[in-house]
């Protein structure tokens, strides 16, 4: 196992009201994300715990991906893999911020 | 595009614990307990360099079914096999000691809703999940003996094996589908221990023929059988929670004389056909091939009722 930190300046604040949300299991070949509205303005943190050890530098340009794509400012996402691919993981993130910005 | 039906109508056996609550109960009720943000977690994992989940696998909490109160707990199959470990098995336990204590008070809930989909006890923890089965054994006796109805819920990917299938076996009514599996020792186990002249747990028609959801209801180890989607396992807890017989000295010698005597009709039998058969079911080897209509119409035309639990 794997655990590490990676934090990031998003473009600009989630919107939508939702404080909380989680998405996906820690199935063989996936994982969840737990996300909460925790950090201020614009930053981002995402704590990884993965069973795949030495794929930092997969799991940062993945982030840097998504946040580009996206805009999850104030929200710390902390993630348990299982050995999900680069593209499951960018959706799970995805799936994330939309259910916590659609929350009422 | 995702198709209609699949929107509307999820399938229990795809769906997430999580989704499975928000199918099963009046939209925006749940109210989750030790939910995923607490982070009560599983101190064992990390030691075999797994990783953990943020509710150790087990969802629990209340919410609503048709207005009335119930409480919910729901395993997930899919991490770990939904197994019964230390943290899962404390969140099981003090939900049903907290319903028992909250009987009949205004906190007191119509009914415990069991979502099971496990292999059984977690490995890696066996000690700690072996002592949460007895525990939640003797905590959902004790919520039965203080007039609060649990029904078993089992469809999930898992099945309902090991401790699971003990506990299912001492609910108050069990609802099951096609895909659901309830036994104590499981395929692969039964082939490693006695060979697969015995049981060929790669005979996937076999298993099910044996341990699934269809030879559960004729049989008797399933009281209510239903179509494979979220909303079907929705009216049949609803259903069942009236339906559920009283916990009571009547209804255990009725269920003891219930079990000798299927024992006795047909503790011999190889197979399942070949029960079907002596029970007079016309065509005892269709029962796995036809739709879950037909099924249903078999089971209602055949009056198959099962009343003690």
């Amino acid at each position: 196992m794997e655990t590490f930190t990676i934090r990031a300046q998003a473009r600009a604040p989630l919107p939508g009201a939702g404080r909380q949300a989680i998405v996906g299991v820690v199935a063989s070949g996936n994982l969840e994300v737990l996300l909460e509205r925790s950090e201020t303005g614009d930053a981002v943190v995402v704590d990884v715990t993965t069973s795949a050890r030495g794929f930092r530098a997969v799991w940062e340009a993945v982030v840097a991906d998504f946040i580009a794509r996206s805009s999850p400012g104030g929200v710390r996402f902390s993630i348990h893999d299982n050995g999900a691919r680069p593209d499951t993981v960018t959706l799970r993130l995805l799936q994330g911020v939309k259910l916590l910005e659609t929350q009422p | 595009m995702i198709p209609e039906e699949i929107v509307r109508s999820p399938s229990w056996y795809e769906s997430s614990a999580r989704n499975r609550i928000s199918g099963l109960l009046d939209a925006d009720t749940f109210r989750e307990i030790l939910g995923p943000a607490e982070r009560v977690m599983s101190p064992h994992l990390e030691l075999f360099d797994l990783p953990p989940a943020f509710d150790d696998g087990v969802i629990v909490g209340r919410g609503q079914l048709d207005g009335k109160p119930v409480a919910v707990i729901a395993q997930e199959g899919q991490f770990m096999g939904g197994t019964f470990a230390e943290v899962s098995g404390a969140k099981i336990v003090g939900l049903l000691r907290a319903v028992a204590a909250a009987a009949g008070t205004p906190n007191g809930v119509s009914a415990v809703l069991l979502l099971l989909d496990t292999g059984g006890v977690r490995l890696q923890e066996a000690n700690a999940g072996e002592l949460a089965v007895s525990e939640t054994v003797r905590a959902l006796i004790d919520v039965r003996a203080a007039g609060v109805p649990v029904i078993a819920l089992v469809g999930g990917r898992a099945g309902a094996f090991g401790g699971g299938g003990i506990v299912t076996a001492c609910c108050s009514h069990v609802v099951i589908s096609e895909q659901g599996r309830i036994s104590v020792t499981g395929p692969e186990v039964i082939e490693t221990n006695k060979g697969a002249e015995e049981f060929d747990s790669r005979d996937r028609a076999l298993v099910w023929r044996v341990t699934g959801g269809r030879s559960r209801v004729l049989l008797g180890g399933a009281d209510s059988y239903v179509k494979g989607d979220v909303a079907s396992f929705r009216a049949a807890a609803a259903r069942s929670r009236n339906a559920a017989p009283p916990f009571t000295l009547e209804t255990m010698a009725a269920e003891q004389e219930r079990l000798e005597k299927r024992l006795s009709s047909y503790g011999d039998c190889r197979d399942t056909p070949e029960i079907w058969a002596r029970a007079g079911l016309s065509d005892p080897t269709s029962v796995p091939d036809i739709d879950d209509d037909a099924f249903l119409a078999l089971l209602s035309e055949r009056e198959i009722k099962h009343d003690a639990r």
